[in-house]
């Protein structure tokens, strides 16, 4: 029987990612892991995209990994576990293996929207049966928080530096979620650790849709972020109530906003205790804190329009 | 055991490998179509909606997607097979790496192809000799028949439990693919039964026993583990030899290390790969007929290399040009020229070398190049005198 989502019954069953792996303190990765893996019913078998999250957590003798796991290289956790797969259904035809097994991929940003987003879109087209997952701290953070297409507008990394003529990344963010769900794929969401029952639930409704799934999760990192280590649930929490990272799923072309704020908060509450974003409440730089929040309205305001839309009213 | 009856067949050399690689009966393979190797896939594909092999297909958006796709198929625990050609092993380089230091016997049959730029699609070694280093068994052909029967054997010699390595068998891209042969295949049972069941090693779908692969391995141990991986490649060579000891038994055909023509006492010779050697053999010849003792050696296992068996073959020969269809910039010669002189390197008494290049992009390499230099070899076995280390032929001055 399934197991409830309730924090009791949780507790309960075993983590698949162990302890005494070597994330930083405070990384939201490991924890936005240990739940999507907690929320299966089914075994499970894992490829990883080179990154904090594989280098951390499999080194030399050890492995954090409790469930099989592969790692292979930055740009193609999707095609290495497309391979898997593929091998799985053939030995399942062959009657070589007769156990219902699920497949996830994990990757960060860097090799999930830049340099493994071919590979992800190819899988995704030829529609394995997986989960990828993208835990999303908008910036190369293994390597030392260089911009990827998933760092925020404004934000100071090591290569966007805000500087006397440049203040942080010029563009917006590549919103990945929606180029996924233009694969057509059956389920793809938006979820963030701060909102743990809304995110398992989504892990458990995507394992049990066959074909190809994809979930963008937010992972704060506090050293890219320049925040507090005890801050990672707090921000992912303000990335959700400030409309930055809506909770949504668009199951076959239905858009759902799961989680909607009661009050929505200035995008500034969400920034502001963030280093990166320092430099945009530096006097004479309101125009840019009001570009960063005027992108956010627009966004929020297309996903309810979407919504409204996808699901017209009785 | 008898020879069984074979079906001799006139077929170009991409049909002869997909037609080993049908009666191989692979798990899965992953790939992208490449000229001139897609011809392989194209017909492969064709069996799989026939329901003439069980495998599955993953029909990928790169060569990178290909090779990482085979990575993570064998490491789930099967027989994984692809093709590709140039470009799409180049693209590909990066996983070459990842699959022999995972250990992963996935077979590939490289067509031979020229690198851009410029763009080229013809026949040289520019990609094979590219890849040279980069942990994986590489077997040459001459011809459609050596590329079958090259393929059937690299999945024995690369499953191999004292190897489990990628093997990749090698044929020249049109001159080969793209030409029909007379050529004898073995009956479906017998391949069946000389492949035999695939050997899982600690597959990642053995849910019961989890295994994690491809560590983050720093300075403690990343060493030792390139020194196993050398250690490895050093069996290899008998394990070839043994395998195809067995594939002797089953047809007819005996196939060594390297092949050696009339070279036992030879005075001047050829080292060339693939199907110029079959051109260069008969003016060796016509050398024969002339009453000039010329011999050739022809490389099959380009790696590992057997250094020292082939330099115990050409050892007392008086001189010897090593013909390279790939140059090596910026290193003086071509590939195969560095390996044949390390191969003589240990002997006082030992040939004069002389390299010349030929046959880039797939220039073609006639009998009269074949000719020039071996007179021009029996001129520095009388004289001793070397005018020119190394050239390039066949090409506008």
């Amino acid at each position: 029987m399934a197991t409830p989502l309730s924090l009791k019954e949780l507790s309960k069953k075993e983590l698949l990612l162990t302890g005494g792996h070597r994330m930083c303190s405070g990384c939201g990765a490991p924890t936005v892991v240990k739940m999507v893996l907690l929320a299966s019913e089914y075994p499970l078998v894992a490829a990883n995209a080179t990154g904090c999250l594989e280098v951390s957590t499999c080194i030399s003798e050890y492995t954090a990994w409790k469930i099989p796991w592969i790692h292979n290289a930055f740009e193609n956790a999707a095609a290495t576990l497309s391979g898997v797969e593929t091998m799985y259904r053939s030995l399942k035809k062959q009657g070589k293996i007769d156990k219902d097994i699920k497949f996830i991929a994990f990757g960060g940003d860097g090799g999930t929207y830049d340099i493994g987003f071919q590979s992800l879109s190819g899988a995704m087209e030829r529609g394995h049966d997986m989960l990828y997952v993208c835990y999303d701290n908008g910036a190369y953070m293994n390597t030392g928080i260089q911009r990827s297409s998933a760092t925020p507008f404004g934000a100071d990394t090591t290569t966007c530096p805000a500087g006397s003529v440049i203040p942080g990344k010029p563009q917006q963010r590549k919103d990945l979620t929606k180029i996924m769900a233009a694969h057509g794929i059956p389920y793809v969401a938006q979820a963030s650790p701060s909102h743990w029952s809304d995110l398992m639930k989504k892990v458990k409704k995507a394992l049990d849709i066959t074909g190809p799934k994809f979930m963008n999760i937010i992972s704060p990192c506090n050293r890219g972020w320049r925040s507090g280590t005890n801050d990672s649930i707090h921000l992912s929490r303000l990335a959700v109530e400030t409309c930055y990272w809506p909770l949504f799923e668009i199951e076959d072309g239905v858009t759902r906003v799961t989680v909607k704020p009661k009050e929505k908060k200035p995008l500034t509450d969400f920034l502001k205790p963030q280093g990166r974003f320092k430099h945009l409440f530096a006097p004479g730089n309101e125009h840019l804190l009001q570009h960063a929040q005027e992108f956010v309205d627009k966004y929020w305001e297309k996903l309810l329009k979407e919504e409204a839309f996808t699901n017209p009213k009785e | 055991m008898a020879r069984k009856t074979q079906r001799v067949v006139a077929v170009t050399g991409n049909e002869a490998v997909a037609e080993a690689l049908r009666q191989v009966n692979p798990d899965v393979s992953a790939a992208y179509p490449i000229t001139p190797a897609t011809d392989i896939m194209q017909r492969f594909t064709g069996f799989v909606s026939n329901g003439k092999v069980k495998t599955e297909m993953v029909l990928v958006e790169s060569e990178h997607s290909a090779m990482s796709a085979c990575v993570g198929a064998s490491a789930a625990g099967g027989r994984v097979m692809t093709a590709t050609s140039s470009q799409g092993l180049a693209l590909m380089w990066e996983e070459l790496f990842i699959a022999s230091g995972t250990r992963l016997p996935i077979v590939m049959a490289l067509v031979n192809r020229a690198l851009s730029a410029p763009l080229n699609i013809h026949g040289d070694h520019s990609d094979g000799m590219g890849a040279r280093d980069c942990g994986w068994i590489q077997l040459w052909s001459e011809n459609g028949q050596e590329a079958y029967d090259n393929t059937i054997q690299a999945f024995r010699i690369a499953e191999h439990m004292d190897i489990r390595l990628p093997a990749m068998t090698c044929m020249d891209g049109f001159i080969i693919s793209h030409s029909i042969e007379r050529l004898e295949y073995l009956d479906d049972d017998v391949v069946k039964n000389f492949v035999g069941e695939f050997k899982v090693t600690n597959p990642l779908l053995d849910i019961e026993h989890p295994v994690s692969y491809g560590p983050l391995i720093l300075t403690d141990y990343y060493m030792e583990y390139r020194k196993a991986h050398a250690e490895v490649m050093s069996k290899v060579s008998k394990i070839v030899l043994d395998v195809a000891g067995e594939y002797e038994k089953i047809s007819g055909r005996k196939y060594g290390l390297f092949e050696e023509y009339r070279l036992d006492d030879a005075e001047i010779g050829l080292v060339i790969l693939n199907s110029a050697a079959g051109t260069s053999k008969d003016v060796v010849d016509e050398f024969r007929n002339k009453g000039i003792k010329a011999g050739l050696l022809k490389p099959r296992l380009y790696r590992p290399f057997p250094y020292e068996e082939i330099g115990e073959a050409l050892k007392h020969l008086k001189a010897v040009c090593v013909m390279d269809r790939a140059d090596a910039w910026g290193a003086s010669y071509g590939p195969l020229f560095m390996d044949i002189a390390s191969c003589l390197s240990p002997y006082k008494e030992r040939p004069i070398l002389i390299n010349k290049i030929y046959g880039l992009g797939g220039r073609d390499y006639m009998p009269e190049h074949a000719e020039i230099v071996l007179n021009e070899l029996a001129g520095i076995a009388k004289t001793g005198k070397v005018l020119t280390l190394k050239e390039y032929i066949g090409v506008r001055e």
